[in-house]
């Protein structure tokens, strides 16, 4: 079956609310309005105003709603519009749902989980084009997703509810319209990174709405001959280091692809990662493709020169190949 | 030693309410007194928010809430755990940062937590409790639970977004919220006049068209009278409820506090409307106490004191092997 | 400024450990003085330094062990004044900014790679990113030396922390690497020693026994003396080429009681007295049994002579250590059936041997050298 990841999610969260009573679906225009990228598009008639709950713009307030009812036994699924409003919730995540388990030693758990759309590329602008995914993959407590194919729109969800713990979901606002295979059997675990296209002479290590561009420019190689590695990290907390390192192991190279900003970002994270644990391994100093250090910016030819893209990364593999 | 809750059963039960009122505004009193003089004695470190003239608000509320009901605090909660049902010594011993304690040392003062109790915790952020009591109390709803959220929030928090937020959702939602404003007139040094536009907290509530009430916090039964009138409210479904709770700390903010804000005699003046002190004598007035049952109880509260700090010295700490576990519920550390 | 690093002090010396230093921030230093002692894997090492200056900054503490090439200390000229604060110092930072003299750009992987297959990083030309010796480059290199790949060496703390298992590696790697790289040829010669025994005999008449020479000590001087005409025994064969060298620095394999040996230089030996040299090998073999060389004896030999004949064999075909290309190995003094004109005589003789680097020499060259060899050894009274 060939789907949209919106309807990926969809079927995904269809599939959550039927088979739970517990789950219920809360945030801005979730509800009449049908989503912001219509991923709960029809709920509202479905599942009824108290499964499928619109929210006042009060971002600290139901996100904190959210955690409160996850205490009290329900398994939320808080959409918050953008990563960009998340941070008006950002004190509840980190405070609360981050926390509350640690500081009762062990005696509650917050089963929440929490979905917003990231990202830049459609000349939104600086405050609307946020990549903040690091700020909340810093944080112990936290699990943080980042589906970017089908399969794991579809799969990520049913094990997200299942996980005790808080987990957040970025889902790529590029990534909604992309098509693909869905395969009968979709299921997938939330627990490691995936090799979406293996190779031999460098790792392109990305997440999210970097994992397309990544995939393009390893066929972009691949016509001039470079057989290179592409490894989507899906899970950016707890970073699965295992597949990381042995990728690299493998091609002694490798370019990380993150739409945050360089400093203090994933990026940089995962070559600390890398140094750490095959250093020996290393041919090349490791790259980073990331944003310009720049607000981002409206106009079009300002915004691509501002993100990662495809030249980018095909000109970072060639660099540290030497080629 | 195993941590006991010392309060004989069958004396609660034997006693009036308003006797069991005194003895536990007793109990957190000695409690926190005690707190004071270990915190010097460097046995409890970190911030520790004592509540010291405050006892009638917390006493006053717990007693008119039910046992299943949701409780939801803020930093200075330790009087709140208590009558909740907390144990004194695992009280004492999370302030001590030892294993036995409440929330096993991991938590301290301000982080007071008893899952089965249904007490959520002592937020240590000001105004983070109210959503997540929006929450506990949407959760209650769409279970069928007929369950009261109580929570606890300072005259502070009401500058808050996380306030407006709560109050609006709750209200909206028409949720089984019982907000209770500890009203002790200054957010650490800023008071109330310098900090609020409108200084009426109980306008500010009803503008979310919650109804409102007002009570002396200094006054044991009249905080009890009204609290127990909101939470019945509440319970019949009627929606959230907002309490004022006018009181006053006697002590400075933490233990790291001056006090350079406030007057002297300001203190002084509160301090003559002391709860124990006044409803003490206004039982004994009534001949509801004499000064023997009086000292009884101070006893009592005294020894369940000195054990729970037999408790707290005697536990054991928690090995730093274990560092990194209760980060998340599966133990591996994300 | 000048930066003083740390020499190689040999082919299979790749990291040193720095056991003190003898000069401090200020002191003034002169070329050849003796400024630090530096483990190698095979002995505490008195480490020179070749230029003038005073010492401004110590950067590497004792007790560090640090890669052949890094910088121990930042020295001013004769004549230069201390540097304003701030200035970055140079050197420090082992990367490529450094200039020239920074440390090798080879990644961490081809470092690696390189130790297990036994290829000497000197000798390798980088490809990579800013000229780095990349994976691709050690495989190439090793590939091209032949090479098959050697059992990966033991390593670890408990290696490492033995030292004659540690000497044992670095004779391994240097003669692996010799034997891999270096087309050896091997010469014979026997010669009459009849006169030279006479000589020798002369000479020590009435000296004590302190004072007497060795038969080596003539045999060191007399190959000293051959290689004058034979350039191309004498001197390095580095980068692919060969370098000779007019003096003639002649490692002495020296043996160890503890197992193992080490062939630190005997320096001019074709412009030495006798007894000098003979002064200077008894001390050289003392002070190399209790571990205390100079750097400069460890890196100079430009040739090693070797000696069996205490041991009794007859004859011993060396392996040369590179990057030398020539080797003189001498076995037994014995009389031996001779042919004395028409008479068969019992003639004192040695056999001697020579292992030379077919790259550089041929054998109708080696041949004529050890010919030389033998002339110089029938006229002792000219040693």
């Amino acid at each position: 079956m060939r789907i949209s990841y919106r309807e990926a999610m969809r079927l995904a969260l269809r599939e959550a609310l039927e088979s739970d009573p517990r789950v219920f679906l809360m945030g801005e225009d979730v509800g009449r309005y049908g989503g912001t990228y219509a991923v709960s598009k029809g709920f509202y008639d479905e599942f009824g105003p108290e499964r499928i709950r619109d929210t006042p713009l009060s971002e600290l307030g139901f996100v904190g709603a959210g955690i409160g009812a996850a205490l009290g036994g329900m398994r939320p699924v808080v959409e918050i519009m953008t990563v960009n409003f998340s941070l008006l919730a950002l004190d509840q995540i980190v405070n609360s749902a981050a926390l509350l388990h640690h500081m009762s030693g062990g005696q509650v758990s917050v089963p929440l989980v929490i979905r917003m759309a990231t990202g830049a590329g459609r000349q939104l602008a600086a405050q609307h084009s946020h990549s903040l995914e690091n700020w909340y993959a810093h944080i112990p407590g936290l699990r943080v997703l980042a589906p970017a194919t089908i399969v794991d729109a579809r799969g990520m969800l049913a094990p997200a509810l299942a996980d005790p713990d808080p987990v957040v979901i970025f889902e790529h606002a590029q990534l909604y319209n992309m098509e693909d295979e869905l395969p009968d059997d979709w299921s997938c675990d939330i627990e490691r990174a995936a090799i979406r296209r293996p190779g031999s002479q460098a790792s392109i290590i990305a997440y999210g709405g970097s994992v397309p561009k990544a995939l393009d420019a390893a066929d972009a190689l691949a016509r001039d001959g470079i057989d290179v590695e592409v490894v989507d990290l899906r899970v950016l907390r707890p970073l699965d280091v295992a597949t990381i390192a042995e990728s690299v192991g493998r091609t002694h190279r490798a370019v990380v692809v993150d739409e945050g900003w360089r400093s203090g970002s994933l990026a940089a994270e995962v070559v600390a990662r890398i140094v750490e644990h095959c250093f020996y391994e290393l041919d090349a100093p490791p790259a980073r493709v990331c944003s310009e250090e720049v607000p981002i910016p409206y106009a079009k030819h300002m915004e691509d020169a501002a993100l990662p893209q495809v030249p980018k990364i095909v000109a970072a593999a060639r660099e540290v190949l030497n080629v | 030693m195993n941590a006991t809750k010392r309060k004989p059963k069958a004396a609660a039960a034997e006693r009036s309410l308003p006797l069991q009122l005194l003895a536990d505004m007793l109990r957190i009193r000695r409690l926190e007194e005690k707190c004071a003089e270990l915190y010097g004695a460097q046995k409890i470190r970190g911030f520790l928010h004592l509540y010291i003239g405050e006892e009638a608000c917390a006493t006053g509320a717990t007693h008119a809430l039910a046992a299943d009901d949701n409780v939801v605090a803020t930093y200075r909660e330790h009087g709140h755990a208590l009558l909740r049902g907390v144990p004194m010594d695992t009280i004492m011993a999370e302030m001590f940062g030892k294993a036995a304690g409440c929330s096993r040392g991991r938590g301290g003062s301000m982080h007071l937590f008893d899952a089965a109790r249904r007490f959520y915790g002592g937020n240590a952020i000001v105004g983070g409790g109210l959503p997540l009591a929006v929450g506990l109390a949407l959760a209650d709803r769409m279970q069928g639970i007929r369950r009261v959220t109580a929570c606890f929030f300072g005259e502070g928090a009401m500058a808050e977004g996380a306030f407006h937020e709560g109050m609006n959702l709750a209200a909206l939602w028409r949720l089984p919220v019982l907000f209770l404003c500890e009203n002790n007139l200054y957010a650490m040094g800023t008071a109330l006049m310098r900090s609020e536009s409108q200084t009426d907290l109980c306008v500010k509530a009803a503008s979310y068209k919650v109804p409102t009430l007002r009570a002396d916090g200094m006054d044991v039964l009249a905080v009890n009278e009204a609290v127990r009138k909101a939470a019945a409210e509440v319970r019949e479904g009627a929606g959230p409820f907002f309490v004022e709770l006018q009181t006053y700390r006697f002590r400075a903010h933490s233990m790291f506090d001056p006090e350079l804000y406030r007057d002297k005699v300001e203190v002084e003046a509160w301090k003559e409307r002391g709860p124990i002190h006044n409803f003490s004598a206004k039982l004994k007035a009534a001949g509801e106490l004499t000064e023997e049952a009086f000292l009884a109880l101070d006893a009592e509260a005294e020894a369940e004191v000195a054990h729970a700090v037999a408790f707290a010295e005697a536990a054991g700490w928690e090995p730093v092997a274990d560092l990194l576990r209760h980060v998340t519920s599966g133990e591996a550390q994300r | 400024m000048f930066d003083f690093m740390l020499p190689s002090l040999g082919a299979d010396m790749d990291e040193g450990k720095l056991i003190e230093w003898k000069v401090k921030p200020g002191d003034a230093v002169r070329k050849g003085q003796v400024v630090a002692i530096v483990d190698t894997s095979k002995a505490a090492v008195d480490v020179e330094i070749w230029q003038d200056g005073t010492v401004f900054e110590l950067l590497v503490e004792p007790g560090e062990t640090i890669p052949v090439g890094t910088a121990l200390a930042t020295l001013l000229g004769p004549g230069e004044s201390p540097p304003e604060k701030g200035t970055p110092r140079r050197g420090a930072a082992a990367g490529g900014a450094a200039g020239e003299t920074a440390r090798l750009r080879i990644s961490p992987a081809a470092r690696k790679r390189a130790e297990a297959l036994g290829v000497a990083l000197a000798d390798l030309k980088g490809t990579g990113p800013g000229g780095a010796v990349t994976l691709a480059d050690v495989e190439a290199a090793a590939a091209k030396a032949g090479a098959r790949t050697p059992p990966e060496l033991p390593k670890g703390p408990a290696a490492a922390t033995d030292k004659a298992a540690e000497m044992r590696r670095a004779i391994a790697a240097a003669m692996s690497r010799s034997k891999r790289e270096i087309p050896h040829y091997y010469l014979l010669e026997t010669i009459p020693m009849a006169r030279a025994q006479q000589w020798l005999a002369q000479a020590n008449e009435g000296r004590p026994i302190t004072e007497r020479l060795l038969m080596a000590v003539l045999q060191l001087k007399a190959v000293a003396l051959a290689l004058a005409k034979f350039p191309e025994m004498n001197g390095f064969f580095r980068d692919g080429g060969f370098e000779a060298v007019k003096a003639a620095h002649i490692g002495v394999a020296i043996s160890l009681r503890q197992g193992g040996l080490i062939a630190p230089a005997l320096h001019d030996v074709a412009d030495k007295p006798l007894d000098r040299l003979m002064r200077e090998l008894t001390d050289l073999v003392k002070r190399t049994r209790a571990g205390s060389l100079r750097s400069s004896e460890m890196s100079d030999p430009t040739i090693t002579v070797t000696n069996l004949g205490e041991q009794g064999v007859e004859s011993v075909m060396g392996v040369i250590y590179p990057p030398q290309v020539a080797l003189v190995g001498f076995g037994r003094l014995a009389p031996r059936p001779w042919i004395d004109g028409d008479a068969l005589v019992a003639m004192p003789a040695v056999t001697a041997s020579l292992a030379a680097d077919h790259r550089v020499s041929d054998g109708h060259r080696g041949a004529l050298f050890l010919a030389e060899l033998r002339e110089r050894l029938q006229q002792p009274q000219d040693l």
